[in-house]
């Protein structure tokens, strides 16, 4: 499958420190890319490089197979991206602003849809963008976005600060632009059930190391808890492959665990709890459990040791 | 048929609308040859990626519950005795065993459980009662 965006070890330092580190991205075409991270962990900084706003440290950034320093016009024309908090000139009417906007895409522009997206927002070109509510803009930078009819859509937190209704009608035009075939979104977001909607791959970025990469399900599947009931003071545990944190609360020791199978039963068994039990986590849940706490160790899940089981979940979502 | 998608689950959502189909079809809320929506229109009802739905009814046709006629739609199969009877009865034994299982563990006595069951077999859409091939057998 053609990769939409591939990036190559790309890296961002300011003033020695790390922001993003050694990223390695693959976002196949016609998915979309749930980008998640806490607050800080370098997901702006890494759109910003993916649409040239920063200079990388280091590292190689290919978009829709084209390198990004040698980008033709064609193939820029054919990304649209929605910074966050969605900017937009206030003294400019929607009508305008999609005029300016359409330059940036000549020959793409389709007007009709452009229409067709405000009038089912019922907002009139005439508005002044600076009396618009912040859903509004929302949704006036989302069809300004959309109208170039973009092969690769970037979203830099499109939900932010929106209603409930007024994400779910953004969301439902994602929905609207996805079942275009071929179309590649990558948006970033800090609310879950959203992204485990819309999402049908996820990225988990963890102080600028991409420490998740894999379909969305199978993140939800992967991830469990592991709860041991010992008799008295639980034992520390040694550790197993996989394990994401161990933390003890009374005579309980809870585990969270990347892919429990008969190696993590096993270490789980060897301390002799008196009982214990595994079950699995909401996606909110494992992507706490997977950015909070020591972050060293965290076990990689996705990449290249996944590809076969990838693969096999790839036909089913065929 | 109602469609349901719980953001708090450990269920991925895929694996929610298989269960509601399956659920739907058992008791009885939607029958064979009745057509569901397409992956289209319910990936837009339900706001969630087309791909996910794709998947869990591609899962479901897999099960033989759900069939695809091209150009028509997705439409509840109509059951297939493709099973043989061990089969099946191996099956729903594990079902059992399972169910059993967490019944002891919850300090459930056996006539409890029995009483249960029975109740809410009321809730079920069943095929007709047929001979028992090979009659009880005869545990304690």
């Amino acid at each position: 499958m053609t990769a939409a965006i591939a990036t190559e070890r790309l890296t961002k330092e300011y003033d020695g420190r790390r922001v993003v580190d050694g990223l390695d991205l693959r976002i196949p075409a016609g998915s979309v890319y749930g980008f998640l991270g806490r607050n800080g962990a370098g997901k702006s900084t890494t759109i910003k490089m993916l649409m040239g706003m920063v200079r990388p440290s280091f590292g190689r950034i290919e978009l829709l197979g084209h390198d990004l320093a040698a980008l033709p016009m064609e193939a820029k024309g054919r990304i649209a991206y929605l910074a966050e908090g969605h900017p937009l000139y206030g003294w400019m009417t929607i009508a305008e602003a999609a005029r300016f906007a359409g330059a940036f895409h000549p020959g793409r522009w389709d007007r009709a849809m452009f229409e067709r997206v405000l009038d089912h927002f019922e907002l009139s070109g005439r508005a002044k963008i600076r009396r618009l509510s912040n859903g509004q803009r929302a949704n006036v930078a989302l069809a300004l976005a959309i109208a170039p009819d973009p092969d690769l859509l970037v979203l830099d937190d499109p939900t932010l600060g929106l209603d409930t209704v007024a994400r779910h009608d953004f969301l439902l035009s994602m929905i609207h632009l996805v079942q275009r075939r071929g179309r590649t979104i990558l948006f970033s977001s800090h609310i879950l059930a959203d992204v485990e909607r819309v999402a049908d791959r996820i990225g988990v970025l963890v102080n600028g190391v991409l420490r998740v990469d894999c379909p969305t399900d199978r993140f939800k599947e992967a991830v469990s808890r592991v709860v041991l009931e010992f008799a008295g003071e639980p034992p520390a545990f040694p550790g197993c492959r996989g394990l994401v944190q161990a933390w003890q609360v009374g005579r309980r020791l809870e585990l969270v665990v990347v892919d429990f199978g008969p190696e993590q039963q096993a270490a789980v068994e060897a301390l002799g709890p008196k009982s214990w039990d595994v079950a699995g986590l909401n996606l909110e849940d494992a992507f706490v459990a997977y950015t909070r706490g020591p972050r060293r160790s965290l076990p990689l899940l996705g990449g290249v040791a996944d590809e076969a089981a990838e693969g096999s979940d790839d036909r089913g979502a065929a | 048929m109602q469609f349901e998608i719980d953001g708090m689950s450990r269920l991925p959502i895929y694996r929610q609308l298989v269960e509601q189909v399956r659920e739907g079809i058992a008791r009885g809320g939607v029958k064979p040859g009745e057509q569901l929506p397409s992956v289209r229109q319910l990936s837009r009802d339900l706001v969630v990626n087309p791909n996910t739905v794709a998947r869990a009814y591609t899962e479901l046709e897999r099960e033989g519950l759900l069939a695809n006629r091209p150009g028509r739609g997705v439409f509840v199969a109509e059951p297939r005795g493709e099973l043989t009877e061990e089969a099946r009865r191996r099956r729903l034994t594990e079902g059992v065993d399972r169910l059993l299982t967490e019944a002891v563990h919850l300090g459930f006595s056996k006539a409890e459980v029995a009483r249960l069951v029975a109740e809410r077999s009321r809730e079920f859409r069943w095929g007709p009662d047929k001979p028992s091939s090979k009659g009880e057998e005869g545990r304690p």
